[in-house]
């Protein structure tokens, strides 16, 4: 094993280099920094990286590193299911979910940018890992800082929910509510960072947490059989992921590892924080800040900072974007769940309802192969089924009162459809 | 009017180390003006060249988004504090 050696850094904005270090802003024009690689290097052939462990570091050659990682290598290669029966729903060819709802270790997608974060972490020496989280990333930096060894630090909102706090604390993190908004944690974090010698996930190390988001990308070319669907739906918060979808499949064609084209990427989010999705309905170059009114906390971010390059994604790959009401956001969770097994959060519940809003509007049609990211896990924001769902019938442990609610059930059945089907006394 | 910025360390460099400002003027923007005329390469960071706020600049006025006020014609009083931040963070 070689040391693990963070990758320098480039502006994107006004392009100045600079060497690695545990810092994300421009110091000629406070742009974002991005890592820089060599584009000389040598790249892996498919036949390589399916020999490689089932993680995201078999696509290491596009990890912002050089040497070998020493944490959270079991993290990433979640499952990429066939979902027929959605595919129907929506009208579309065929769809398949990408999976991050049982990532590890805290089954969530933010898995995978913690992954590459803490890595850069423990290269630059910090002693302290933290972040700004509505949540998912809380969990995450939590659990990997823990079986690191690492103490966290870590930043939420005052008002989410029961799961992502009790799955924040669990770990031993100093978990810290905040009175007021995402990106009123946000800001703070960003001052946090400037006064302590932390690493903060997203903010300071920012360049690398970030990279980990192309690794849905790689895994979901891989998986369908080194080729690109026609389209991907995800959501948007701070807008990092849909920009780093679009840039793992630039470089897994660049690469020769795939061919054809990019997909037309189309971004979700809730109606109730919608500034990226409004950005790419007025074809501005500037987010309006907006203030979050939505049950969708995982992705309430009302000033997104890549909101700007993810309208640009989707606008140049010929995608659209989508926000839709609380109401639609809980049916589309169920309708997840009712045809696919797979039992998202409210953010996973606003990229479906937002693809059936695209199917709906034809933006998806039937000739679309569509890949839905669903990126956390239902269990997590249960509250906001409590009131939706039917509940369940208290019986006495007696034969005849299940064979009365199985009577029951099938006569309900042939009111509905004109016939039996799975349900017969 | 008095108020009080605050830099980030990025941009502290630029104003002789000093992370926190007085500043005058009747407005947010006059008061960054202030200190942009005092502090000329601190100013560029600040301010584009027609005396916007760049897009990789958020201002906060007493910890709230100063863009929700009005962003540089937010009107500001005696005691305000100004914090700057840079935008890229987050997500």
């Amino acid at each position: 094993m070689s040391a693990l050696v963070p990758r320098p850094l480039v502006c994107r904005n006004c392009g100045s280099g600079q060497a690695a270090a545990p810092v994300a802003i421009c110091e000629q024009c406070l742009g974002p920094l991005d890592a820089a690689y060599d584009p000389d290097r040598s790249l892996p052939s498919r036949e390589v990286i399916e020999k490689r462990p089932a993680s995201l570091w078999r696509y290491r050659e596009w990890l912002p590193f050089d040497g070998d990682p020493r944490l959270s290598l079991d993290t990433g290669f979640t499952p990429l299911v066939e979902a027929p029966a959605l595919a129907a729903r929506l009208g579309v060819a065929r769809a398949w979910i990408k999976n991050d709802a049982v990532s590890h270790p805290s089954l969530s997608f933010k898995d995978r940018v913690v992954a590459t974060a803490i890595n850069a972490a423990d290269a630059f020496k910090l002693d302290t890992l933290g972040c700004a989280s509505t949540g998912n990333l809380a969990n995450a930096v939590a659990a990997q800082g823990a079986r690191a060894g690492l103490p966290t630090w870590v930043f939420i909102p005052h008002d989410l929910e029961a799961a992502k706090i009790v799955g924040t604390s669990v770990y031993g993190a100093h978990l810290v509510r905040v009175r007021g908004t995402y990106d009123d944690v946000n800001r703070l974090c960003a001052q946090v960072a400037d006064r302590f010698a932390w690493g903060i996930a997203n903010v300071n190390l920012r360049s690398y947490y970030g990279e980990g988001s192309k690794t849905m990308a790689f895994e979901i070319a891989e998986q369908l059989g080194w080729r690109l669907p026609t389209a991907v739906v995800a959501p948007m918060a701070g807008g990092s992921l849909v920009t780093k979808l679009r840039k793992g499949f630039v470089e897994f064609l660049g690469a020769g590892l795939v061919s054809g084209s990019i997909p037309r990427l189309f971004g979700a989010q809730a109606a109730g924080c919608a500034p990226i999705a409004r950005l790419v309905e007025s074809g501005g170059e500037t987010i309006a800040p907006e203030i979050p009114h939505t049950i969708a906390r995982s992705i309430a971010i009302g000033n997104p900072a890549d909101g700007v390059y993810a309208a640009r994604a989707i606008r140049e790959t010929g995608g659209w974007a989508a926000a839709v009401s609380d109401v639609d956001l809980v049916a589309g969770i169920r309708l997840l769940a009712e045809t696919t097994g797979i039992f998202t959060e409210t953010a996973g519940g606003v990229t479906v309802a937002a693809a059936v809003h695209l199917a709906a509007t034809g933006h998806l049609t039937p000739d679309t192969e569509v890949v839905l990211c669903i990126t956390g896990n239902g269990l997590k924001t249960v509250e906001v089924l409590t009131d939706e769902l039917p509940q369940a019938p208290l019986i006495a442990p007696k034969l005849r009162e299940v064979a009365a609610l199985v009577e029951a059930a099938a006569a309900q059945e042939l009111a509905e459809h004109g016939a039996l089907s799975g349900v017969r006394p | 009017m008095s108020v009080t910025i605050h830099l980030p360390s990025v941009l502290a460099r630029l104003a002789d180390g000093n992370r926190v400002l007085e500043a005058s003027g009747e407005t947010l923007g006059a008061a960054v003006l202030d200190v942009a005329t005092r502090f000329p390469s601190l100013g560029e960071r600040l301010r584009d060249q027609e005396g916007n706020p760049y897009p990789f600049v958020n201002y906060y006025l007493n910890d709230e988004d100063a863009r929700f006020h009005g962003g540089f014609g937010a009107s500001v009083r005696d005691g305000d504090e100004v914090t700057v931040v840079p935008a890229i963070a987050g997500g």
